[in-house]
């Protein structure tokens, strides 16, 4: 059992049509860099050259804003589920 | 899912094409926000080479946000929501005096047409991006205003409306939204919660979420309070505006709106300096004003202004950097402070606004006591919604009524002694 990885629809062409994959590490950070190293495109997408979250994409850890959580240093396990969400404001 | 209803046929509105504003990468019309090269948000883009109306042909026109139609993000004519807008600028010089300035005005969108707020303006703009791409369902996430207006304009317009919100908001957007039949699902959460399975609803269902799928288009309909204020002013500039943030695209498009008709050439001087307004219990754009800095901070929302209670505004930077680049400033107020504000407003002004109301005069009047303002100022406040909306709010804080028989002496003696 790995970490699954929830894509919206706009990311899922650069992940060969998939929107849901696996992935495995030990925080959110190596999860994102284990998916960079699968699916190439993807990983400029999701994180910046130094591997820092960009602004504008959250990711949810089980529906939870890792940003509460210690971002990409958010420890994870198996089972756990991923969202990549970019950033929509409201009102 | 882009069946086109009888009702808005034939459509003789298309929408503008769009522009990422984080990597400038171009795409053809659609119900997308998102850009698929970065994520980055997308801008409408608007022909440079349009024709733009000068002063006397836009006054000519019927009073609605639609007489600035050549700054909103469509080619041909509206078909929806026509007579949005247009709101009351009024004059206040009591509080003038109280914030120590030489004018102030309120931008009264309490009574902006069909829902009393100024979300009744992005839903007109993306209302007609949805007839352009022949959306037969529209939706939203929402603090409460959205909500109302989303199930005002769809009733209107014969579309369906998918409505989310946080699960404990004030009877009157509650109800204020059901009324119109719209379905409605609130959400055990708090906003950002519902924003974000928005963002997923949408790119599931592929309805127009006029604040995610539809939010390019939807956003543009908040520089129409800019054009309304320079055009009441007769084609002034104020010198400074207080506005209400929640997710912070309201700054960052009063901005655009004022810097699209100093371009335009119909009123010049110096842009005015903006200033934003946010209850302390949810205050991440004030807190980067304050820190400086290019990140938000999220926030989880505690306060009983619920109508800017977002703590991941994903506009929060760019509306940051609006109010450091204009030379303004910004200002978090208890809620304690929020509901004195309300007060103050319908008894300096004679305008009754909801609890972001509040926040704005609240704010204005602590930004006036730190000395941000300056005596010769004309400032406009941007009262975003109605107190009806939100009366629990504030009906605690008012004198009771005193109740008496019919009999002209318990008048008398009322009078006595008031």
């Amino acid at each position: 059992m790995a970490i699954t990885v929830n894509l919206p629809s706009v990311l899922a062409a650069h992940a060969g049509g998939a929107r849901t994959i696996e992935a495995t590490g030990r925080t959110l950070g190596e999860a994102v860099a284990d998916v960079a190293t699968r699916y190439p495109a993807l990983g400029p997408r999701l994180r910046d050259a130094q591997g820092k979250p960009y602004p504008f994409v959250n990711f949810y850890l089980n529906d939870q804003d890792v940003r509460f959580r210690g971002g990409f240093a958010a420890p994870v396990q198996d089972g756990d589920e991923v969202t990549v969400i970019p950033a929509i404001a409201g009102g | 899912m882009t069946v086109t209803p009888a009702t808005l046929a034939p459509v003789s509105i298309t929408a503008r094409p769009l522009r990422c504003r984080n990597c400038g990468a171009e795409r053809a019309p659609a119900p997308v926000a998102i850009c698929d090269q970065c994520l980055g948000p997308l801008d409408p883009v608007y022909d440079p080479t349009r024709r733009l109306p000068d002063r006397a042909t836009i006054a000519g026109r019927a009073p609605s946000l639609w007489r600035y139609q050549e700054w909103l993000p469509f080619d041909g004519e509206p078909v929806l929501s026509l007579d949005t807008g247009f709101t009351p600028l009024v004059e206040a010089p009591a509080l003038a005096r109280r914030l120590g300035v030489a004018h102030a005005w309120v931008k009264n969108d309490t009574v902006c047409h069909p829902s009393l707020s100024f979300k009744d303006r992005v839903v007109a703009a993306a209302i007609n991006a949805a007839a352009a791409f022949g959306l037969d369902t529209i939706g939203c996430a929402s603090t409460g205003n959205l909500a109302n207006a989303v199930a005002a304009h769809a009733a209107r317009a014969g579309l369906k409306a998918w409505i989310f919100i946080p699960d404990e908001l004030e009877a009157g957007k509650v109800v204020g939204t059901s009324v119109y039949g719209a379905r409605l699902v609130r959400v055990r959460g708090t906003y950002d919660d519902v924003n974000r399975l928005c963002a997923q609803v949408a790119d599931r269902f592929g309805w127009g979420v006029v604040n995610v799928n539809l939010r390019s288009y939807y956003g543009e309909g908040s520089k129409t309070v800019a054009y309304e204020v320079v055009e009441q002013l007769r084609w002034r500039l104020p010198s400074a505006v207080v506005a209400p943030m929640a997710g912070g695209s309201l700054l960052t498009k009063l901005r655009k709106g004022f810097g699209e008709f100093l371009d335009a050439g119909l009123v010049s001087g110096p842009a005015p300096r903006l200033y934003g307004a946010q209850a302390a219990g949810c205050a991440p754009i004030v807190r980067l004003v304050e820190r400086g800095g290019g990140q938000i901070e999220p926030e989880i929302p505690q306060t009983i202004c619920r109508s800017l209670a977002i703590g991941n505004p994903a506009d929060g930077a760019f509306a940051a950097r609006a109010i450091r680049e204009t030379g303004g400033w910004a200002a978090a107020v208890s809620d304690d402070e929020l509901v004195a504000g309300i007060r103050v407003l319908a008894e300096d002004v004679g305008v009754f606004g909801e609890t972001a109301a509040g926040a704005t005069t609240a704010a204005a009047l602590a930004l006036a006591r730190a000395g941000r303002f300056r005596p010769d100022d004309e400032l406009v406040l941007c009262i975003t919604g109605h107190g009806l909306k939100t009366l629990e709010a504030v009906s605690g804080a008012l004198a009771v009524a005193p109740v008496i028989d019919p009999r002209l002496r318990e008048v008398a003696a009322l009078v006595e002694r008031s």
